[in-house]
């Protein structure tokens, strides 16, 4: 009896948020997907359906149209390049700012590490929204930055800082920093300094012995930092559009206009399944490394 | 290259605070004749339409955040503890999906199921209030999962597995001995979500209907053209109010953490 009652129990904690997710995270994207191969036209809701029925018989209805249409203009290819490029060189500043800071604070003191990482997480809890917001503030035409600059003597015409590639760069790096410094102290702080020492007593400068030491055992910290970064950067929405260029779109911006703007959900979701399918292969490896890390017990 | 970083990461927090208290309507010109000032505080307190926004805001929060607490925890212990089962990976790949995904794919996605469930079932009826709190119910109960999986992995079976050989239920075991050791991952699982909830524009974006408009999506629409001062006073107060609290709750934790050790040192002297 009491096996039973426990077997029944466990279905019920494993079966509850696997149900809940099935329903609100999987089946949506299959949504997407069908939707995807429809066609726009006037009417509640806005795309043909699945199955259309001719003289009485059913006939399955797929489009693909909306794909092809994404192929033809070149705005789209343009802005999934751009959208690829902007993650790739934030991703990367993130993590030669972002590696030093987790090395110092791995290194620090007990009681200053926990001091350091608390004022790494402390703006994670303020608004997202309002701390690209500063960056406005920060970056206009007669902004702090500019102001400054000119008080200082620096320049002597103000700089276009707002609305530009480097911007965007700025706010994305201001506000992923911490999910690249995050997992790489995880993993700085688990290694073995008598490493490091053995290599110092046979003679290896620091640098070398970082390179051949330090380095490859936080590769996985590297790679999931990256990833974490990496991956939503894609298809990062408020950033471009407060701080970004107007007349390079990233994708999430399009996908949104297209919607929003343009009301063209089969766009929209042919848009949002080939963002997917760029990231498929990265968020398989980040969950591969998610897994492994969790059932490491660290 | 910390100090440089941290900089880099508390400057524009910084100058939000001081231009709350500018004068100027030009933000980030400094009218020194007249600053400090209030007057933007003031002006916060009689905006409607941000203060409904802000209590609309904490309600789904609230609501979210308990409902993907409980779910997150339900999916975290089933991960940890259960060993492999059919439909493990499919769990374990759903709970960690939602983290890195593109929050526009997020929102349009779900915003697509409730229209065809609209169709289908006839529920939800339209889009507001409730599809936001079903939508962040789904996101946040993700980092809950990861919360609360990785503190059950940083303990071993053992102490279930002694109290179950004791001839405790599973219910007790759960409540007397689970639960107190994923508590503070319960905890910060709940805040996590509360903020992430709070916080979120994008997917909240696709899953508000009108007359639902949360805090984030009010700031967006004012900051979407041009700095206005009044939001610089809100960023101050917000900020303000999380400060305090991480404060508190660093404080607290100490105290708990120091009060345990001397327990230790105490039960160790008595069996001496």
């Amino acid at each position: 009896m009491p096996r039973l009652t426990q077997s029944t129990g466990r279905r019920l904690i494993a079966g509850i948020p696997t149900l809940w997710l099935l329903l609100l995270f999987l089946i949506p994207f299959l949504i997407v997907f069908r939707i995807s191969l429809s066609e726009v036209r006037l009417a509640i809701p806005p795309y043909t359906p699945l199955i259309a029925w001719h003289h009485g018989k059913p006939s399955l209805e797929l489009h693909g149209s909306a794909y092809s249409f994404l192929f033809t203009d070149s705005l789209y290819v343009s802005s999934y390049l751009y959208s690829l490029k902007v993650a790739a060189v934030s991703t990367l500043c993130c993590l030669l700012i972002g590696y030093p800071m987790a090395y110092a604070i791995a290194h620090a003191r007990p009681a200053t590490r926990t001091v350091l990482l608390m004022l790494i997480v402390l703006p994670f809890w303020t608004s997202f929204l309002l701390r690209v917001y500063a960056w406005i503030g920060l970056l206009k035409n007669n902004g702090v930055i500019n102001n400054v600059l000119l008080y200082l003597g620096v320049i002597h015409q103000p700089l276009a800082l707002l609305q530009t590639d480097f911007a965007v760069y700025i706010g994305i790096v201001y506000s992923y920093l911490p999910f690249m410094i995050l997992p790489l102290y995880t993993n700085l702080e688990k290694h073995d300094p008598t490493l490091l020492e053995a290599a110092a007593d046979l003679g290896a400068r620091p640098l070398r012995a970082f390179l051949a030491i330090t380095l490859p055992q936080s590769l996985a910290g590297i790679l999931a930092g990256s990833l974490l970064v990496f991956i939503p950067a894609v298809g990062e929405y408020v950033i471009p559009t407060l701080l970004g260029r107007t007349d390079q779109l990233m994708i999430g911006r399009v996908l949104s206009d297209e919607f929003f703007e343009n009301r063209d959900w089969p766009v929209a979701s042919a848009v949002a399944i080939l963002a997917l399918l760029l990231l498929v292969v990265p968020i398989m490896l980040f969950q591969r490394l998610e897994r492994r890390e969790l059932e490491s017990g660290a | 290259m910390l100090v440089l970083g941290l900089v880099f990461l508390y400057v524009p927090i910084a100058s939000m605070i001081v231009f709350s208290f500018n004068n100027s309507r030009l933000v980030t010109v400094w009218d020194a004749a007249h600053s400090p000032t209030l007057k933007w505080y003031k002006a916060l307190i009689g905006n409607e339409q941000i203060l409904g926004a802000a209590w609309l805001s904490i309600r789904i929060a609230l609501i979210s955040a308990s409902a993907a607490v409980v779910l997150g925890t339900l999916a975290g212990m089933a991960l940890a503890r259960f060993g492999p089962f059919r439909g493990r990976l499919l769990l374990a790949g759903m709970t960690t999906a939602p983290i890195v995904m593109p929050e526009v794919i997020t929102g349009l996605s779900l915003l697509l199921l409730f229209v065809a469930m609209g169709q289908l079932i006839g529920w939800p009826r339209g889009v507001g209030a409730l599809t936001i709190t079903l939508a962040h119910i789904t996101f946040c109960m993700a980092y809950v999962t990861v919360v609360v999986q990785s503190r059950l992995a940083g303990f071993d079976e053992s102490l279930e597995e002694a109290a179950m050989d004791l001839g405790a239920r599973p219910l007790t075991v759960f409540g007397r001995i689970t639960l107190p050791l994923i508590l503070p991952a319960i905890a910060s699982g709940w805040l996590l979500a509360f903020t992430l909830s709070w916080d979120d524009l994008v997917i909240t974006q696709f899953v508000a209907g009108p007359g639902s408009s949360t805090l984030p999506m009010v700031i967006f629409s004012k900051v979407r053209f041009g700095v206005t001062p009044d939001v610089n006073a809100l960023a101050t107060i917000m900020v303000l109010i999380v400060a305090t609290g991480i404060a508190f709750s660093t404080v607290w934790m100490r105290y708990r953490e120091r009060r345990r050790e001397r327990d230790l040192q105490l039960a160790a002297a008595a069996n001496l």
